[in-house]
């Protein structure tokens, strides 16, 4: 999935009104509202230099969490257990996924399984 | 260009000998404590030579190298005309970028026109779609699993390993359980004098943990082979030659014939080095491997795609 430009600046701009709480926490999260109305919450992560960053992210149940790769070399996105695993992301490329339960989801590339992150949705 | 001191150890002996241009000459005498200078005439009055290249990366388009199919081409070139005509080819994997069918194409289209048989192994940029199912479909007719075989040529036992599939959080490179065995199995019958030549793309032995450059279970792998007087293990995957020697074994990476990458302990990641501009060639490059008979030895002779 591609995320277009207006809504990173509408997420930058929800991004000021978040609790202090996340902010204090270092979290890039978003809050953004879509065209139906109905609110729901994103956070993204990019991937550079071989690393995902932030490397941990704290979101609430119902967030879908994109990946944007900003290296020259693909990665992938591979939860490790085992629920959902992105095809090989090229420069600029997304993945997204929901997370609905609460827990702590670890996640690698599957390219180069060094480089790992986790969701913790609470 | 400083060449690596490399102490020899008690069992096997290697020196760096002298340096033509930018390649670098060098013998092994797995097992015999002596050593002597290769120069290219005498590799070539070998029984037999074959050429190894790594890391076409067909399909990258970045401003590090926009032509990757260019500076393939050039490798293929070099080595093709080679003063002692290779007996056949080893790709070590990353032949794409991408995986696609296209790339695909273009690596069996480019391979095809050395005139020369050659062998692959996948790198983990070749099976990025269904299971590597676009690589083995290519290149997997005559091997088992993830495309794992060995074959025979001149006396010398060529092993073809699989370690960029399937990969876990562990960070590394892996053979798995079924491959080990097979190794097992395959090398049985062989007698201790067998040269065995192991070739996979991710490194066997560790390189730069940190960075993924090894394989978890590669010292499983080694330990099927000790029994040997002269392995040689080429790899890829790092964009950089780097040897090692330990005990009968050599370990020996290859340049990339598609862009360098950074140096563990000094770039900040593993990703793709810009070069200053006309430099390129000289981070690029091949390899050619001559066994020697008179004394086991395999000689191995990097070449930069700027000679």
């Amino acid at each position: 999935m591609i995320i277009p430009d207006r809504l990173s600046r509408m997420g930058r701009r929800a991004l000021l009104s978040m609790s202090l709480k996340a902010m204090l926490s270092g979290s890039a999260i978003w809050i953004a509202c879509h065209g139906s109305g109905r609110s729901s919450a994103a956070a993204r992560i990019t991937i550079d230099n071989f690393a995902f960053s932030p490397a941990m992210v704290t979101v609430a149940p119902g967030t879908e969490v994109t990946w944007r790769n900003d290296d020259d070399i693909p990665h992938s996105i591979v939860l490790t257990d085992g629920s959902d695993r992105s095809k090989a992301l090229d420069t600029n490329d997304t993945f997204s996924h929901r997370f609905d339960k609460p827990g702590q989801y670890a996640y690698i590339c599957g390219l180069h399984p060094h480089m790992h992150g986790d969701i913790v949705v609470r | 260009m400083n060449v690596n001191a490399m102490a020899p150890d008690r069992r096997g002996f290697l020196k760096c000998m002298s340096w033509a241009g930018s390649a670098m000459l060098w013998t092994v005498a797995a097992g015999v404590p002596r050593s002597r200078l290769i120069t290219e005439a005498e590799a070539a009055g070998g029984d037999f030579t074959f050429a190894q290249v790594s890391d076409s990366h067909i399909g990258f388009d970045k401003p590090v190298n926009t032509n990757v199919t260019a500076t393939f081409q050039d490798a293929l070139r070099q080595v093709a005309m080679a003063p002692a005509r290779p007996a056949f080819l080893i790709h070590t994997g990353d032949l794409t970028h991408l995986s696609k069918p296209g790339e695909f194409d273009t690596v069996s289209q480019l391979l095809g026109g050395t005139g020369l048989r050659s062998f692959t192994v996948p790198g983990e940029h070749d099976v990025l779609e269904e299971n590597g199912r676009s690589y083995l479909n290519r290149y997997g007719k005559e091997t088992r699993g993830d495309g794992w075989y060995s074959f025979d040529v001149g006396g010398v036992h060529f092993i073809g390993l699989v370690n960029v599939v399937n990969l876990q959080g562990g960070g590394l490179g892996n053979l798995g359980n079924e491959q080990l065995e097979w190794l097992e199995r395959d090398v049985a019958h062989l007698g201790a004098s067998t040269p065995i030549v192991v070739f996979a793309h991710i490194p066997l032995w560790m390189v730069a943990e940190d960075w993924g450059w090894g394989t978890a279970d590669g010292a499983r792998a080694l330990s099927y082979l000790k029994r040997f007087g002269s392995v040689t293990v080429l790899n890829g995957h790092i964009h950089q030659v780097m040897q090692k020697v330990e005990g009968q074994v050599t370990f020996h990476t290859a340049r990339s014939t598609a862009f360098p990458q950074g140096t563990p302990g000094q770039a900040k990641g593993p990703g793709p080095v810009a070069v200053p501009p006309g430099a390129l060639k000289a981070y690029l490059g091949t390899t050619r491997v001559t066994l020697v008979r008179s004394d086991a030895a395999l000689a191995i002779v990097d070449h930069t795609l700027a000679e």
